[in-house]
Protein backbone atom coordinates (compact mmCIF):
# COMPACT_ATOMS: atom_id res chain seq x y z
CA UNK A 1 0.00 0.00 0.00
CA UNK A 2 3.04 2.68 0.76
CA UNK A 3 4.60 1.74 -2.36
CA UNK A 4 1.57 2.28 -4.52
CA UNK A 5 0.90 5.76 -2.70
CA UNK A 6 4.84 6.82 -3.46
CA UNK A 7 4.46 5.51 -6.77
CA UNK A 8 1.75 7.13 -7.00
CA UNK A 9 3.29 10.86 -5.48
CA UNK A 10 6.45 10.28 -7.41
CA UNK A 11 4.67 10.11 -10.57
CA UNK A 12 2.26 13.72 -9.95
CA UNK A 13 5.52 15.27 -8.90
CA UNK A 14 7.46 13.71 -12.07
CA UNK A 15 4.30 15.05 -14.60
CA UNK A 16 4.18 18.46 -12.72
CA UNK A 17 7.75 18.83 -12.72
CA UNK A 18 7.81 17.80 -16.50
CA UNK A 19 4.56 20.28 -17.52
CA UNK A 20 6.21 23.08 -15.46
CA UNK A 21 9.74 23.03 -18.03
CA UNK A 22 7.68 22.39 -21.18
CA UNK A 23 6.72 26.33 -20.72
CA UNK A 24 10.03 27.78 -20.19
CA UNK A 25 11.81 28.90 -23.58
CA UNK A 26 15.32 27.24 -23.12
CA UNK A 27 17.91 29.02 -25.48
CA UNK A 28 15.95 32.55 -26.02
CA UNK A 29 16.73 35.73 -24.23
CA UNK A 30 12.94 36.70 -22.60
CA UNK A 31 15.01 39.01 -19.93
CA UNK A 32 16.19 41.93 -20.70
CA UNK A 33 19.00 41.97 -18.25
CA UNK A 34 20.87 38.87 -19.33
CA UNK A 35 21.27 40.61 -22.94
CA UNK A 36 22.74 43.72 -20.95
CA UNK A 37 25.53 41.77 -19.20
CA UNK A 38 26.23 40.13 -22.46
CA UNK A 39 26.36 43.47 -24.30
CA UNK A 40 27.31 46.10 -21.82
CA UNK A 41 29.38 43.52 -18.60
CA UNK A 42 32.97 43.92 -20.01
CA UNK A 43 32.29 47.86 -20.60
CA UNK A 44 30.98 48.08 -17.05
CA UNK A 45 33.10 46.13 -15.21
CA UNK A 46 36.39 45.18 -16.72
CA UNK A 47 36.13 41.78 -16.62
CA UNK A 48 36.60 39.79 -19.97
CA UNK A 49 34.94 36.72 -18.07
CA UNK A 50 30.91 37.59 -17.94
CA UNK A 51 30.23 34.66 -15.47
CA UNK A 52 32.77 36.54 -13.11
CA UNK A 53 31.52 40.03 -13.34
CA UNK A 54 27.84 38.44 -12.59
CA UNK A 55 28.85 36.57 -9.79
CA UNK A 56 31.82 38.99 -7.91
CA UNK A 57 30.25 42.48 -9.11
CA UNK A 58 26.59 42.65 -10.13
CA UNK A 59 25.94 40.45 -7.81
CA UNK A 60 28.40 40.74 -5.31
CA UNK A 61 26.15 40.53 -2.39
CA UNK A 62 25.15 37.29 -3.07
CA UNK A 63 28.45 35.63 -2.64
CA UNK A 64 29.12 37.48 0.61
CA UNK A 65 26.05 35.00 1.75
CA UNK A 66 27.24 32.07 -0.35
CA UNK A 67 30.55 32.78 1.49
CA UNK A 68 29.10 33.21 4.96
CA UNK A 69 27.11 30.35 4.66
CA UNK A 70 30.42 27.83 3.84
CA UNK A 71 31.73 29.54 6.81
CA UNK A 72 28.74 28.59 8.99
CA UNK A 73 28.53 24.74 7.82
CA UNK A 74 32.50 24.49 8.86
CA UNK A 75 32.08 25.79 12.10
CA UNK A 76 29.13 23.96 12.38
CA UNK A 77 30.98 20.53 11.56
CA UNK A 78 34.08 21.69 13.68
CA UNK A 79 31.64 21.96 16.97
CA UNK A 80 30.07 19.02 16.28
CA UNK A 81 33.35 17.09 16.31
CA UNK A 82 34.45 19.12 19.36
CA UNK A 83 32.07 17.84 21.67
CA UNK A 84 33.02 13.85 20.84
CA UNK A 85 36.93 15.04 21.04
CA UNK A 86 39.16 12.42 22.55
CA UNK A 87 42.98 12.35 22.73
CA UNK A 88 43.32 8.86 21.93
CA UNK A 89 46.36 9.41 19.16
CA UNK A 90 46.61 6.30 16.65
CA UNK A 91 49.21 4.88 14.91
CA UNK A 92 50.38 5.74 12.11
CA UNK A 93 51.89 3.78 9.49
CA UNK A 94 53.41 5.50 7.57
CA UNK A 95 52.52 5.52 3.31
CA UNK A 96 54.82 3.66 0.92
CA UNK A 97 58.18 5.98 -0.85
CA UNK A 98 56.31 5.88 -4.22
CA UNK A 99 52.66 7.38 -2.92
CA UNK A 100 54.57 9.41 -0.61
CA UNK A 101 57.09 10.77 -3.07
CA UNK A 102 54.46 11.17 -5.80
CA UNK A 103 52.07 13.48 -3.46
CA UNK A 104 54.97 15.39 -2.59
CA UNK A 105 56.01 15.91 -6.46
CA UNK A 106 51.95 16.17 -7.08
CA UNK A 107 51.44 18.98 -4.23
CA UNK A 108 53.31 22.13 -5.66
CA UNK A 109 51.79 22.02 -9.16
CA UNK A 110 48.05 21.53 -7.55
CA UNK A 111 48.26 24.66 -5.51
CA UNK A 112 49.75 26.66 -8.48
CA UNK A 113 47.19 25.41 -10.50
CA UNK A 114 44.44 26.50 -8.19
CA UNK A 115 46.00 29.99 -7.53
CA UNK A 116 46.22 30.07 -11.58
CA UNK A 117 42.51 29.34 -11.35
CA UNK A 118 41.85 32.23 -8.78
CA UNK A 119 44.39 34.99 -9.75
CA UNK A 120 42.96 34.47 -13.38
CA UNK A 121 39.25 34.38 -12.67
CA UNK A 122 38.28 37.69 -14.44
CA UNK A 123 40.06 36.40 -17.60
CA UNK A 124 39.45 32.74 -17.86
CA UNK A 125 36.76 30.46 -16.51
CA UNK A 126 37.11 29.45 -13.02
CA UNK A 127 37.73 31.55 -9.49
CA UNK A 128 37.83 31.64 -6.28
CA UNK A 129 35.36 29.20 -5.42
CA UNK A 130 36.94 26.16 -8.11
CA UNK A 131 40.76 27.70 -6.74
CA UNK A 132 39.94 27.14 -3.30
CA UNK A 133 38.53 23.73 -4.07
CA UNK A 134 41.19 22.76 -6.05
CA UNK A 135 43.45 23.46 -3.18
CA UNK A 136 41.91 22.20 -0.80
CA UNK A 137 42.20 18.38 -3.22
CA UNK A 138 45.91 19.27 -3.13
CA UNK A 139 45.78 19.37 0.47
CA UNK A 140 43.63 16.17 0.53
CA UNK A 141 46.30 14.52 -1.53
CA UNK A 142 48.76 15.21 1.06
CA UNK A 143 46.46 14.08 4.00
CA UNK A 144 46.33 10.62 1.98
CA UNK A 145 49.83 9.77 0.89
CA UNK A 146 52.05 12.48 3.60
CA UNK A 147 50.37 11.21 6.46
CA UNK A 148 52.53 12.27 9.58
CA UNK A 149 52.04 16.09 7.77
CA UNK A 150 49.14 18.07 9.36
CA UNK A 151 48.27 21.78 8.30
CA UNK A 152 48.58 24.08 10.62
CA UNK A 153 45.53 25.08 12.44
CA UNK A 154 46.51 28.47 13.27
CA UNK A 155 47.98 29.52 9.35
CA UNK A 156 44.70 28.11 8.00
CA UNK A 157 42.42 30.20 10.61
CA UNK A 158 44.24 33.48 9.90
CA UNK A 159 43.83 32.92 5.98
CA UNK A 160 40.39 31.85 6.52
CA UNK A 161 39.72 35.29 8.50
CA UNK A 162 41.68 37.16 6.25
CA UNK A 163 40.08 36.01 3.25
CA UNK A 164 36.44 36.94 4.82
CA UNK A 165 37.82 40.40 6.38
CA UNK A 166 39.22 41.41 2.72
CA UNK A 167 35.59 41.20 1.35
CA UNK A 168 34.37 42.56 3.94
CA UNK A 169 36.33 45.56 3.88
CA UNK A 170 36.51 45.66 -0.04
CA UNK A 171 32.76 46.34 0.29
CA UNK A 172 32.76 48.67 2.98
CA UNK A 173 35.52 50.99 1.44
CA UNK A 174 32.94 50.75 -1.82
CA UNK A 175 30.33 51.96 0.37
CA UNK A 176 32.62 54.66 1.88
CA UNK A 177 33.69 56.02 -1.33
CA UNK A 178 30.67 55.58 -3.99
CA UNK A 179 27.57 54.92 -1.60
CA UNK A 180 26.83 51.44 -2.13
CA UNK A 181 28.48 48.09 -0.89
CA UNK A 182 30.57 46.44 -3.12
CA UNK A 183 30.99 49.34 -5.76
CA UNK A 184 33.80 49.15 -7.91
CA UNK A 185 35.89 52.18 -6.59
CA UNK A 186 39.62 51.02 -8.13
CA UNK A 187 40.32 51.75 -11.97
CA UNK A 188 39.29 49.03 -14.68
CA UNK A 189 41.87 49.37 -16.71
CA UNK A 190 42.00 47.75 -20.23
CA UNK A 191 39.74 44.37 -20.69
CA UNK A 192 42.24 41.42 -20.94
CA UNK A 193 44.84 41.98 -18.65
CA UNK A 194 46.00 40.87 -15.62
CA UNK A 195 45.52 44.23 -13.25
CA UNK A 196 41.92 45.26 -14.78
CA UNK A 197 38.26 45.03 -13.64
CA UNK A 198 39.27 47.03 -10.40
CA UNK A 199 38.02 45.20 -7.08
CA UNK A 200 37.14 41.92 -8.67
CA UNK A 201 40.52 39.82 -8.73
CA UNK A 202 40.87 41.47 -5.44
CA UNK A 203 37.51 39.93 -4.03
CA UNK A 204 38.17 36.22 -6.23
CA UNK A 205 41.42 36.36 -4.63
CA UNK A 206 40.38 36.68 -0.97
CA UNK A 207 37.23 34.16 -1.94
CA UNK A 208 40.13 31.84 -3.17
CA UNK A 209 41.67 32.04 0.03
CA UNK A 210 38.93 31.98 2.56
CA UNK A 211 37.23 29.03 0.30
CA UNK A 212 40.62 26.94 0.07
CA UNK A 213 41.54 26.75 3.78
CA UNK A 214 37.98 26.31 4.54
CA UNK A 215 37.57 22.81 3.01
CA UNK A 216 41.18 21.71 3.86
CA UNK A 217 39.75 22.41 7.85
CA UNK A 218 36.24 20.28 6.86
CA UNK A 219 39.03 17.40 5.78
CA UNK A 220 41.55 18.14 8.67
CA UNK A 221 38.39 18.22 11.38
CA UNK A 222 37.41 14.83 10.14
CA UNK A 223 40.75 13.12 9.52
CA UNK A 224 41.78 13.99 13.01
CA UNK A 225 38.59 12.74 14.61
CA UNK A 226 38.68 9.25 12.57
CA UNK B 1 27.34 13.18 -29.82
CA UNK B 2 27.66 9.46 -29.49
CA UNK B 3 30.70 9.92 -27.02
CA UNK B 4 28.12 12.04 -25.34
CA UNK B 5 25.52 9.29 -25.52
CA UNK B 6 28.01 6.60 -24.30
CA UNK B 7 29.29 9.16 -21.59
CA UNK B 8 25.56 9.19 -19.96
CA UNK B 9 24.73 5.58 -20.67
CA UNK B 10 27.98 4.79 -18.20
CA UNK B 11 26.70 7.77 -15.75
CA UNK B 12 23.35 6.54 -15.23
CA UNK B 13 25.00 2.59 -15.27
CA UNK B 14 27.74 4.33 -12.45
CA UNK B 15 24.30 5.95 -10.63
CA UNK B 16 22.43 2.50 -10.70
CA UNK B 17 25.52 0.36 -9.22
CA UNK B 18 25.96 3.03 -6.34
CA UNK B 19 22.73 2.43 -5.36
CA UNK B 20 22.79 -1.52 -5.62
CA UNK B 21 26.09 -2.02 -3.92
CA UNK B 22 26.35 -3.49 -0.99
CA UNK B 23 30.02 -2.41 0.01
CA UNK B 24 29.75 0.72 0.74
CA UNK B 25 33.19 1.93 -0.68
CA UNK B 26 32.45 0.81 -4.42
CA UNK B 27 29.58 2.42 -3.84
CA UNK B 28 31.01 6.26 -2.85
CA UNK B 29 33.13 5.28 -6.01
CA UNK B 30 30.45 5.00 -8.47
CA UNK B 31 28.82 8.09 -6.98
CA UNK B 32 32.14 9.88 -7.69
CA UNK B 33 32.45 8.60 -11.18
CA UNK B 34 28.69 9.93 -11.32
CA UNK B 35 30.43 13.42 -10.56
CA UNK B 36 33.26 12.93 -13.05
CA UNK B 37 31.17 12.26 -15.79
CA UNK B 38 28.33 15.06 -14.59
CA UNK B 39 31.73 17.51 -14.75
CA UNK B 40 32.39 16.21 -18.35
CA UNK B 41 29.02 16.53 -19.34
CA UNK B 42 29.55 20.51 -18.06
CA UNK B 43 32.25 21.08 -20.11
CA UNK B 44 30.88 19.81 -23.76
CA UNK B 45 27.72 21.71 -22.82
CA UNK B 46 30.49 25.14 -22.47
CA UNK B 47 30.24 25.90 -19.08
CA UNK B 48 33.98 24.78 -17.47
CA UNK B 49 33.94 26.76 -14.67
CA UNK B 50 31.21 24.38 -13.37
CA UNK B 51 32.96 21.73 -14.71
CA UNK B 52 35.79 22.49 -12.51
CA UNK B 53 33.52 23.02 -9.42
CA UNK B 54 32.50 19.72 -10.11
CA UNK B 55 34.97 17.61 -10.53
CA UNK B 56 36.67 19.34 -7.37
CA UNK B 57 34.18 19.42 -5.06
CA UNK B 58 31.67 16.59 -6.38
CA UNK B 59 34.60 13.31 -7.32
CA UNK B 60 37.44 14.58 -5.06
CA UNK B 61 36.47 16.54 -1.74
CA UNK B 62 32.79 14.56 -1.50
CA UNK B 63 33.85 11.05 -2.40
CA UNK B 64 36.76 11.70 0.47
CA UNK B 65 34.28 12.28 3.04
CA UNK B 66 32.27 9.58 2.68
CA UNK B 67 34.93 7.58 2.72
CA UNK B 68 36.72 8.95 5.81
CA UNK B 69 32.92 8.52 7.32
CA UNK B 70 32.47 5.37 6.34
CA UNK B 71 35.68 4.18 7.94
CA UNK B 72 34.13 5.37 11.20
CA UNK B 73 31.05 3.14 10.27
CA UNK B 74 30.51 -0.24 8.55
CA UNK B 75 32.00 -1.01 5.54
CA UNK B 76 29.42 -3.42 3.79
CA UNK B 77 25.43 -2.82 4.16
CA UNK B 78 23.22 -5.34 5.46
Amino acid sequence: MRRIVAILLLTILAVGISLSLTKIPFGSSETKIGRHYIDKGVEETGAVNIVTSVVVNYRGFDTLGEVTVLFIAAIGLGVVLSTSRKKATREITPASLVLSTGCRVLFPLILVFGSYIFIHGHLTPGGGFQGGAIIASGFLLIYLGCRERRISRVASNLAESLGGLVFVIIGLLGLAFGGYFLLNFLPKGTANTLFSAGIVPIIYVAIGFKVGSELTGIIDNLIEES
Amino acid sequence: MIFVFFLIILMLTAAIAASVFRDLISAVIAAALVSLIASILFYFLQAPDVAMAEAAIGAALTAAIFIIAIRRTKRYEE
